[in-house]
């Protein structure tokens, strides 16, 4: 083995003379003077602090306190260690990461040739211990991940929704068309599922009477000027909660979707690619608004599993 | 006393031996280098302000009616987080800004973490033998991204619901695995009751462990390689210029935690961030106008605006929006951060050797000019995340606003490309270096031609910054001898491992 010399000059041997050793500082008095002045004034800071939290002050007053007290103690040891201390430059050498081929070969040597007795010959030892290690890294998955939560199954194809489900406020009262006023907008939902995520509707008057038409094949979907849709955005499933009377527009808050009413909920600007599912209503003997079935395709944004119709 | 305590320890761990190795490890100077510093520093404030905020708060979705300081909502039903996290705001003595200190940190984590990439990808500091290194940066950046989205995501409020909404609509969108890996994060279908605290705890312990465990070998493999340098007072590739740890670099560096939390903690006393009570408690049915999520969110929010209204239909399955802006687009961007440095040397370059001098950005204007572009075009994403906000201020419709930004994000990095290429070709060309540039002198000769020649050079300035200068060097510690003795059998029979 070398013995490790002390060949180089190491900081005692030296000159305190060599510039090296010099400070930064062009006037050393003053650079004192700052360095000083801010511990004090970070001292007074950390103090005010306790101060402050003794007499339960205003958050802004302990987070000023503390943070004074923080930034000039950081300003003081900055200020000392840049010009009150030996400005250099000093070097080391730096090894470069490479090896040697002896060096890889001894490496090698070590690794295969006790390999070659203790672990290749018994080949046969390694399929085995392969074999069991790798059977329980799969079934080992199984609680870590399946425990997680149920299987979607057809829980993202329907919501509560049902023929006859009374459209409810989030009170549970049953709607009346008297309720609302042209222009007016009403999130409702089934009476068994109130403030539901999946099943929120957006119940519209959109005009004073008549059958509200959006698409061939649903005349007798909305009547008396009401109109009915999911409310969970077809992009990326927020609440579509602004509606624009005057130009009868369902607008996302979240990026900007916007839905024509008249058509269907048609997506006409932003990123939704689909339009917002509606939901045949009809008013019953009773003068409830009431669903006439649930919605005929999913609520909300796509999904991997979900059917290709557009 | 201190002497005695001290051998102790020594007589038991030798330090005496390793520890003067340490204390005049050398670590070069220069300003970009604290960048990755303030990561470093804000991390240790989020751990500190973090423990604080867990002590008060309940990882829970269950129901109760809020009875508390907070007057506006009294009576009203919330989820217990939510409750929680108004009672440490408003009942917990200095509450408010510990939380607030907790989320500035966190912005200027990951926006730290950010710049420094960019400083070390602009100065080609991921080079061989620091591929390694670079991607487990780029691991960290990602896991910092998740942590700062699960940790503003279980106060439960109206912000932050609406965006775990769209996190549940990009996980279902995956193809194959999708809808099944959003039930089981989410423990069922939206909005289900297990995401509190499943992300509470993914939040506090088990990012913040995987994100120690990298920062270590982040660390680690500084040590081993040492520090890059640049070119310049001395620096070659095979040593370090600089200051020593002690005392000069455990001075300012730890005076620059000092005043990284200082700054944070003065931000989270006068700038208010979050605040919670104003946005209200999440209910599924309601969303408030202007929601964005955080900054580093912002860049995957504005791709999601603007991407067009496509979707992919196929027999039983299909391709939904989201998946395009919110699984495709990180997943490329991180594929190719990763990639970069592999990419660099066998396209760019075909520089294989090791590097520990650093480039200046204009010395290799590929590299420059690609970043650039591809930074211009996250900006302009970043930018389009507030679309709605610009057209309301700008008085100008959404649809000029969308369409503005559909374009720039294609236009803006094309046109970024050249310019940056010709800046760094401009610089290269000017003699002279940093202050000492010297600018070119157009002059007209007699037939009326323009030629441009160099001005003369400062008085007293003979050297350019790009040849390395020559200084009188001081090793404080002399090389540790390199083994080379092998392995030897000894007469005994026994086997010697070399030490």
């Amino acid at each position: 083995m070398t013995e490790t010399t002390n060949e180089h000059p190491d900081l005692e041997s030296v000159s305190l003379d060599s510039p090296q050793f010099e400070v930064a500082a062009k006037n050393i008095k003053r650079t004192e003077y700052v360095t000083f002045g801010s511990f004090i004034i970070s001292l007074i800071g950390f103090a005010a602090f306790g101060a402050a939290y003794t007499q339960n002050s205003p958050n802004y007053v302990f987070g000023l306190t503390i943070g004074i007290g923080l930034f000039f103690f950081g300003f003081g040891l900055v200020s000392w260690g840049k010009y009150l201390m030996p400005q250099g430059p000093f070097s080391e050498p730096r090894p470069l990461m490479e090896t040697t081929e002896k060096e890889k070969e001894l490496l090698k040597a070590d690794f295969t040739s006790r390999g070659k007795v203790a672990i290749k010959r018994r080949s046969f030892l390694i399929k085995a211990m392969a074999a069991a290690g790798g059977v329980f890294g799969i079934v080992a998955a199984f609680p870590l991940i399946r425990s997680l939560g149920p299987l979607p199954k057809n829980s993202l194809m329907t919501t509560k929704w049902r023929k006859g489900s009374y459209l409810t406020t989030i009170y549970g009262d049953r709607v009346k068309p008297s309720d609302m006023e042209v222009g007016g907008i009403l999130t409702v939902f089934p009476e068994d599922d109130l403030g539901s995520a999946i099943s929120q509707t957006i119940l519209l008057r959109v005009q004073e009477s008549g059958k509200v038409v959006t698409m061939p094949g649903r005349e007798d979907w909305a009547p008396d000027g009401f109109v009915a849709f999911s409310k969970v955005c077809t992009h990326a499933g927020c609440p579509v909660g602004l509606y624009e009377h005057l130009e009868q527009l369902l607008v996302c808050p979240c990026h900007q979707s916007m839905f024509n009413v008249k058509d269907g909920a048609m997506p006409i600007f932003g990123p939704a690619p689909r339009p917002l599912p509606q939901l045949p209503i009809y008013i019953d003997s009773n003068g409830y608004f009431r669903a006439r079935a649930g919605y005929d395709e999913p609520i909300g944004p796509g999904f991997w599993t979900r059917g290709g119709t557009a | 006393m201190i002497d005695a305590i001290y051998n102790w320890i020594d007589n038991r761990l030798a330090l005496s031996k390793s520890g003067r190795h340490l204390l005049n490890k050398i670590f070069p100077d220069h300003w970009s280098f604290m960048i990755g510093e303030i990561a470093l520093y804000s991390f240790i404030v989020l751990l500190i302000s973090g423990i604080f905020l867990t002590l008060y708060f309940i990882p829970s979705s269950a129901t109760v009616i809020y009875h508390g300081a907070y007057k506006p909502l009294d009576g009203t039903h919330v989820s217990e987080a939510y409750a929680s996290t108004i009672n440490l705001t408003f009942a917990v003595r200095g509450g408010l800004f510990m939380r607030q200190l907790h989320h500035w940190a966190a912005n200027i984590f990951i926006g730290s973490i950010v710049v420094h990439m960019l400083r070390v990808f602009f100065t080609g500091a991921f080079r061989r033998p620091r591929e390694v290194n670079w991607m487990i940066g780029a691991t960290l950046l990602i896991l910092a991204i998740f942590n700062g989205f699960l940790g503003y995501s279980i106060p439960d409020d109206l912000v932050s619901g609406t965006g775990i909404r769209i996190a549940f609509s990009i996980l279902e969108s995956i193809p194959f695995v999708g809808t099944n890996l959003a039930f089981f994060l989410f423990g069922g279908n939206y909005p289900g009751t297990d995401i509190i605290p499943r992300f509470f705890i993914l939040h506090v312990l088990i990012l913040p462990l995987v994100i120690l465990g990298l920062l270590a070998g982040h660390l680690g493999m500084l040590v081993k390689h040492k520090h890059t340098q640049f070119k310049g007072r001395g620096a070659r590739n095979d040593n370090v210029v600089g200051s020593p740890l002690w005392p000069n670099y455990a001075a300012k560096a730890g005076g620059f935690f000092f005043l990284t939390t200082g700054v944070t903690a003065i931000l989270a006393a006068l700038v208010q961030i979050n605040p919670i009570w104003q946005y209200g408690p999440y209910v599924p049915y309601k969303v408030s106008y202007a929601v964005q999520p955080d900054w580093y969110m912002g860049w995957l929010d504005g791709a999601l605006r603007v991407m067009p209204s496509w979707e992919i239909h196929l027999p039983g399955h299909m391709i939904p929006n989201v998946f395009f802006p919110g699984i495709l687009l990180p997943g490329v961007t991180f594929t190719l951060i990763y990639l970069w440095p592999f990419v660099e040397s066998k396209f760019i370059t075909h520089d294989y050797s090791e590097h520990h001098l650093l480039d200046r950005p204009r010395d290799n204007p590929l590299r420059t000019a690609i970043g650039s572009a591809v930074f211009a075009f996250y900006f302009v994403l970043f930018g389009a995340s507030a679309t709605d906000v610009l057209a309301n201020y700008l008085q100008v419709s959404l649809n000029v606003v969308l369409w503005t930004f559909r374009i720039a994000c294609i236009v803006i990095p094309i046109i970024v490309f050249p310019v940056a290429y010709k800046i760094c070709l401009e610089l290269q060309a000017a003699p002279g270096a940093g202050k000492r540039k010297r600018h070119m002198i157009i002059v007209r000769d007699e037939e009326g031609a323009y030629h441009s020649v160099d001005s003369e050079e400062y008085a007293g300035y003979t050297a350019s910054e790009l040849d390395p200068v020559d200084i009188e060097e001081v090793d404080l510690q002399p090389e540790i001898a390199v083994l080379t003795n092998s392995a030897d059998t000894g007469d005994d029979g026994v086997y010697r491992v070399p030490r």
